[in-house]
């Protein structure tokens, strides 16, 4: 043990001797030996610190929690042969611990759980309150663009666009063929039995063309492209950016919002006829390799389950969810705060919020549908 | 600490070539030198952060090598970066108890206990315990990171720049704070600085970093010294010319 206590008793006196190293590396002990010492009665207690070799900020700091300790029990306490090399520090520590109060726990309490659910409720409301200021703020800007149409930034705009769009197509194609293949798969099977598995077609082309061409594109998009605003603005954001262009006059709706928005309102629609497109062709391919029917009867099923029209109705679709993607996310990203760490917050919550947006809307458009009986 | 023959090189150049120094035991040398000269990169090399191209640190009596034991030398120095680098995610309270945590075997009241002696030591009011990076203003951060730096009780401290960006009197007062608790916790400090205020109030010594070379010495002679960049460092408009010239002639 490299440090102790010596207790000694010397009239009405007690006398105690710390020895070894009081540095934070023995704390530990130190504290839990500190805790059993009792005045026991006595009034005087002398401390003395001749016998210490080393004493750091944490162990001074625990010679005078005992002094104070004691001084509470009724006992006068003195504390001897401080060396000179000592002096300072204990100085520095009775003058710095008269200012400091011990660091309380954070939270705790029986009414925690109440208040965390009506600080998130508050929380949610705001956030529904600015995404809708948001909203009207971006759609004032977009009718004053409209009206004066040369203040457009086209070149940021279509730089959005390949970004969104060009650069997706591979991904997007991608998992489209694979869904295109696994519903195929799924669809003969259950139809099998009944020797419709021609109708895996039909299936097949109304689930993609109307529902999953468009959802898809649409989430690997709030994934991609809606996270990416989230942190390209946030990003600005804490290198004050975005401060220096409004004191520039500039408009960081104008300017990094609005390319943003209309860019992507341009490019979903043609990733959702991407989507429908690869996904069909997976379709084709298995209907091909495995189910036996061939291309040309593939087309004309194809033809006969579905009309333009529903084609239409997929796409139609995607224009609203690439704006409620967009504004999710760069409204997300002009919340950020002057941290990394709200950075990361703020893009998973915008990539959380725009896709659980895009199937409310989704859920949405098919009672629209439904009721006007399309 | 003993420096013998270090040469620091970022992208294949040469910031500082062939440096020898040492540090006495509670002494205070403040590094300066143009941006970019490499001042920040010679603190990064000594830390280990940054291999040093040749030479050899010691540390302590130990050669902290070429890949150092950071967990077993960082327990032993504080290190305050510019902008104080608390962890944004965590209280200002358990931003000092990350290394305490971390090195030590602690029980949880003491750990609060410490953090809450820290905070006092660096002039904190007691009630930051609790607030996040964020909420604080720069004067604060680097004040908390000096407390975080201060948590395990290190004997050497490294500072970066602990005056740039703060205002004069928060920076002197920074100042303050350095020699104090240099004094009473027996702190040897190696500090690197534009602030002429702070070289001439806290450094027993100056190194100047100039053509890849480490020029060191006391405050008055390095004033003295002919070379061009050191002459319009010290003596240029803003060289505080009479507070140098009393310590040459005294």
């Amino acid at each position: 043990m490299a440090h102790s206590i010596d207790q000694t008793r010397d009239g009405d006196a007690l006398v105690l001797r710390p020895r070894g190293r009081w540095v934070v590396a023995e704390a530990d002990g130190l504290d839990r030996r500190l805790r059993e010492i009792r005045a026991s009665g006595a009034r005087r207690v002398r401390i003395d610190l001749a016998d210490v070799e080393a004493m750091d900020t944490t162990g001074a700091w625990l010679l005078f929690r005992l002094k104070r300790g004691l001084e509470a029990a009724g006992a006068a306490v003195a504390i001897d042969h401080a060396g000179p090399e000592l002096a300072p520090l204990l100085s520095q520590i009775e003058r710095r611990q008269a200012v400091m109060a011990s660091a309380p726990r954070r939270g705790g309490g029986p009414f925690v759980l109440l208040a965390h659910v009506g600080f998130r409720t508050v929380e949610l409301l705001r956030l529904a309150r600015t995404l809708l200021a948001f909203f009207g703020e971006v759609t004032v800007t977009l009718l004053r663009t409209a009206a004066r149409p040369r203040q457009l930034r086209f070149t940021p705009m279509v730089a959005q666009m390949e970004r969104a769009g060009v650069s997706a197509l591979g991904i997007v194609g991608l998992l489209s063929f694979l869904v295109g293949i696994v519903m195929t798969y799924i669809g003969a099977q259950q139809l099998r039995p009944y020797g419709a598995e021609i109708f895996t077609v039909n299936l097949l082309a109304v689930g993609f063309l109307r529902e999953l061409g468009v959802l898809l594109a649409a989430i690997i998009i709030a994934g991609r492209s809606g996270s990416a605003f989230t942190a390209e603005i946030g990003a600005m954001i804490v290198n004050e950016e975005v401060d220096a262009m409004r004191t520039l006059g500039l408009d960081p709706i104008e300017i990094l919002v609005v390319p943003r928005v209309l860019g992507l309102i341009l490019t979903l629609p043609f990733l959702t006829f991407w989507a429908d497109f690869t996904g069909l062709a997976g379709g084709a391919v298995i209907c091909k390799l495995s189910l036996e029917i061939p291309l040309t009867t593939f087309l004309d099923q194809l033809r006969g389950a579905v009309s333009l029209w529903s084609v239409f109705l997929g796409i139609i679709k995607a224009p609203f969810f690439a704006a409620a993607i967009a504004l999710i996310g760069c409204n997300e990203g002009l919340l950020v705060t002057r941290s990394a760490e709200s950075v990361g917050r703020q893009t998973t919550q915008s990539v959380v919020q725009s896709i659980f947006l895009v199937i409310v809307l989704d859920a949405l458009f098919s009672i629209f549908f439904n009721e006007l009986r399309i | 600490m003993r420096v013998r023959g270090l040469t620091t090189r970022i992208g294949g150049r040469v910031l500082v070539r062939d440096a020898s120094f040492d540090l006495a035991v509670g002494e205070v040398l403040g590094v300066v030198g143009a941006s970019g000269a490499g001042k920040s990169i010679l603190l990064r090399t000594i830390v280990g952060l940054v291999p040093a191209a040749a030479g050899t640190i010691e540390v302590f009596g130990e050669d902290i090598g070429r890949r150092p034991d950071l967990r077993r030398f960082g327990r032993r120095w504080g290190v305050l970066f510019q902008d104080g680098a608390l962890f944004s995610s965590l209280t200002v309270a358990e931003n000092i108890m990350v290394p305490l945590r971390e090195q030590l075997a602690l029980s949880p009241a003491l750990l609060r206990e410490i953090a809450a002696l820290k905070i006092a030591l660096v002039g904190l009011p007691p009630d930051s315990a609790n607030k996040f990076p964020a909420a604080l203003s720069g004067g604060m951060r680097k004040r908390a990171g000096l407390a975080r730096a201060l948590a395990l009780d290190p004997k050497l401290l490294f500072l970066d720049e602990p005056t740039a960006g703060l205002d004069p009197i928060a920076a002197s007062e920074f100042d303050g704070l350095v020699r104090d608790l240099k004094e009473s916790l027996g702190l040897t400090v190696f500090m690197v600085t534009h602030d002429l205020d702070s070289l001439v109030t806290i450094c027993d010594r100056i190194a100047v970093i100039v053509d890849e070379r480490l020029v060191i010495g006391p405050l008055a002679d390095i004033a003295r010294n002919p070379h061009p960049w050191i002459q319009a460092y010290f003596h240029g408009p803003r060289g505080r010319a009479a507070q140098i010239a009393e310590a040459a002639s005294g």
